[in-house]
């Protein structure tokens, strides 16, 4: 397992090189420097500040020179000042970053409750009304825009009938609520975002359970077992839907960034202050130290995502532990 | 062959109407000029946000204009951006995928490396960081759209290369001294082909998603050009007073990517040889 861990750790690097190159690549498509842009866009930015800018991107030097300084920072976690507050990027992601994570685990848990029993339906009655019913209604998640959908959710719950909050984490003044009264009204203001991303992330997830779970059944060891005679259902519980989910492992790792890219359009239409609604202010307000300072952090989550979905597949299937460890 | 697949696309009810529905989109968008009501662009002070009537079936915008005539014309930015995007998606996914599968070795090594760094970005971030850097424009929306949709279509293409080039008629070929480029173009891609139709039907869905979500926040196709995320995105401030400005565009955005996905689906089917036992 260790020697594992280090190895799929080394193989990290490479990648983690690759995506500051391509972050690197994206701020140099900016026509002009970054320093020339932030004074356009603040025109009585101080010389001083100029100067340190400059120096930021060491915009007197070749490219491949400033790529590796960019890139010394970079390692240290040193993302630069927001070019709209001055205020240091490392801390204006830090403190929203776990609302944005917590946010992404509970869709991701939603999704698996609701994706992996539709999956298994589907593929014991393939082709049955039942099966293709819930063909329909994942497509509708998967083709759906989620934006449509939350929009037309915040009318009918939030405005009409009044059930749900339609903005923010929390209500005003619930600091000052019971601890109780506050995570009841904190699991209020998540309903709505939370189910509407697991709707659009379900489809992929249902589909390929139930793809696995079809191929696991065609197996000779699932004949073998019905033959013996054991129940329907240990069969499917015990002997198909163990092997069935591996893979599907594997898809949880990929699903991932488009979870958090998601994020964008669901903290700016429910206010959630999270970090996709900070990469939205920073997109327009043409932020570029905090755009780069998120786009890192968002594949360095991609990344760690991966990694624990690795090590799950390491912990579910015998075979991977047995080959890696001789 | 082909008359087989045709017949059991045409089996499946659910692929038949999402093909009906894209070619009378794209009717829709060809036509405009002569389908659409009114000018999409004109501002008619006098009929501002008025609810769907006889004169204006899906109401008027904040403007004036009729929804009807600019969900129309938006669907030639949703259709072109679609296309586009996936073509570009499809072209630099198989070029990628054929290299890295048929030669192997380093150059696969690299190039795989290089989708996993990729496929490591959260696809939205990535493309609104490209397109705030660059002033948004639906060339380069199309472009970037393209470019951040192209891995999977790789990895697909790669492994179907991987396969193939091991088979006993490539090595025939081989044998009889065809180049790389003939046995690649002659007998590898016609084989692997299959599966990159179907990426394809996804990725047109897919992108106008994209697209559609960009125009949403702002960040796609500017004012006052007519796109169906953008109409959203005016409607959502009035979405109070002015239901019929987020539920049409809405509605439209739906139902085309809902075609291309289902459609997609029964080609997925229709193409599985393993599916054909079951007939």
């Amino acid at each position: 397992m260790l020697t594992y861990l280090i190895k799929r750790f080394f193989l990290m690097i490479p990648i983690l090189l690759g995506i500051t190159l391509i972050c690197f690549i994206v701020i140099n498509l900016a026509p002009g420097s970054p320093a020339s842009f932030q004074e356009e866009l603040s025109p009585k930015a101080s010389p001083e500040a100029m100067e340190a800018l400059k120096k930021l991107y060491g915009l007197d030097k070749p490219i491949h020179e400033r790529y590796l300084n960019w890139l010394k920072m970079v390692v240290t976690l040193n993302l630069g000042k927001s070019f709209v507050d001055g205020r240091n990027v490392k801390e204006k992601i830090k403190e929203r970053l776990p609302i944005t994570v917590t946010l992404n685990l509970l869709s991701l848990l939603l999704i698996l409750i609701i994706a992996i029993p539709i999956g298994v339906y589907s593929a014991l009655k393939p082709g049955s009304l039942f099966d293709r019913a819930l063909t329909v209604f994942v497509f509708t998640g998967f083709s759906v825009p989620t934006f449509w959908i939350a929009l037309l959710a915040m009318i009918f719950f939030g405005v009409n009938l009044g059930w749900l909050p339609i903005s923010g984490i929390q209500s005003i003044g619930a600091e000052t609520l019971p601890l109780h009264e506050r995570i009841l009204d904190w699991m209020k203001h998540l309903i709505l975002p939370v189910t509407i991303m697991s709707f659009a992330g379900l489809a992929g997830m249902s589909r390929y359970t139930r793809s696995s779970m079809l191929e696991v059944l065609r197996q000779d060891y699932i004949r073998t077992a019905r033959a013996k005679g054991l129940p329907e259902r240990v069969i499917i519980t015990r002997h198909a839907l163990r092997n069935a989910m591996l893979p599907v492992v594997t898809l949880l790792g990929l699903a991932i960034p488009g979870l958090i890219g998601g994020s964008v359009i669901f903290e700016s239409i429910f206010s959630i202050p999270g970090m996709g609604q900070l990469f939205y202010s920073s997109a327009m307000a043409r932020d570029y130290p905090t755009i780069m300072g998120i786009l890192i952090i968002g594949a360095i989550l991609t990344l760690i995502g991966n990694l624990l979905a690795d090590i799950a597949y390491f912990i579910v299937d015998p075979r991977i532990r047995v080959k890696k460890d001789v | 062959m082909y008359k087989l697949i045709l017949k059991r696309i045409l089996k499946n009810m659910l692929a038949v109407a999402g093909l009906i529905f894209i070619f009378g989109i794209f009717f829709f968008a060809v036509f405009a000029p002569y389908i659409a009501p009114y000018d999409p662009y004109k501002i008619d002070v006098y009929h501002v946000l008025e609810p769907p009537s006889k004169e204006h079936i899906f109401g008027t915008d904040e403007l004036g204009r009729d929804v009807l005539s600019r969900i129309i014309y938006g669907a030639r930015v949703s259709l072109k951006v679609g296309f586009l995007a996936m073509g570009i998606a499809i072209l630099t996914g198989t070029l990628f995928g054929t290299i890295a599968g048929y030669y192997g070795g380093v150059i696969d090594t690299i190039i795989m490396r290089f989708v996993d760094v990729m496929l490591a970005f959260p696809t939205l971030f990535l493309i609104l960081a490209v397109v705030a850097v660059l002033e948004p424009n639906i060339y380069i929306i199309m472009v970037v759209i393209g470019l951040t949709g192209w891995m999977d279509v790789a990895r697909l293409v790669r492994a179907e290369v991987l396969s193939l080039k091991e088979r006993e008629f490539v090595l025939a070929a081989k044998a009889i001294g065809a180049g790389s480029g003939r046995i690649i173009f002659k007998h590898i891609f016609p084989n692997a082909i299959y599966p990159v139709i179907v990426a394809a039907t996804f990725a047109v869905g897919g992108a106008i998603l994209i697209e559609s979500g960009l125009s949403f926040l702002g960040l796609g196709i500017q004012p006052p050009e007519p796109s169906w995320g953008g109409i959203l995105s005016i409607g959502k401030d009035y979405i109070t007073v002015a239901w019929w400005m987020s539920l049409f565009p809405g509605a439209a955005i739906f139902l085309t990517v809902l075609s291309f996905n289902l459609f997609g689906e029964a080609l997925r089917d229709a193409l599985d040889p393993k599916k054909w036992a079951e007939d």
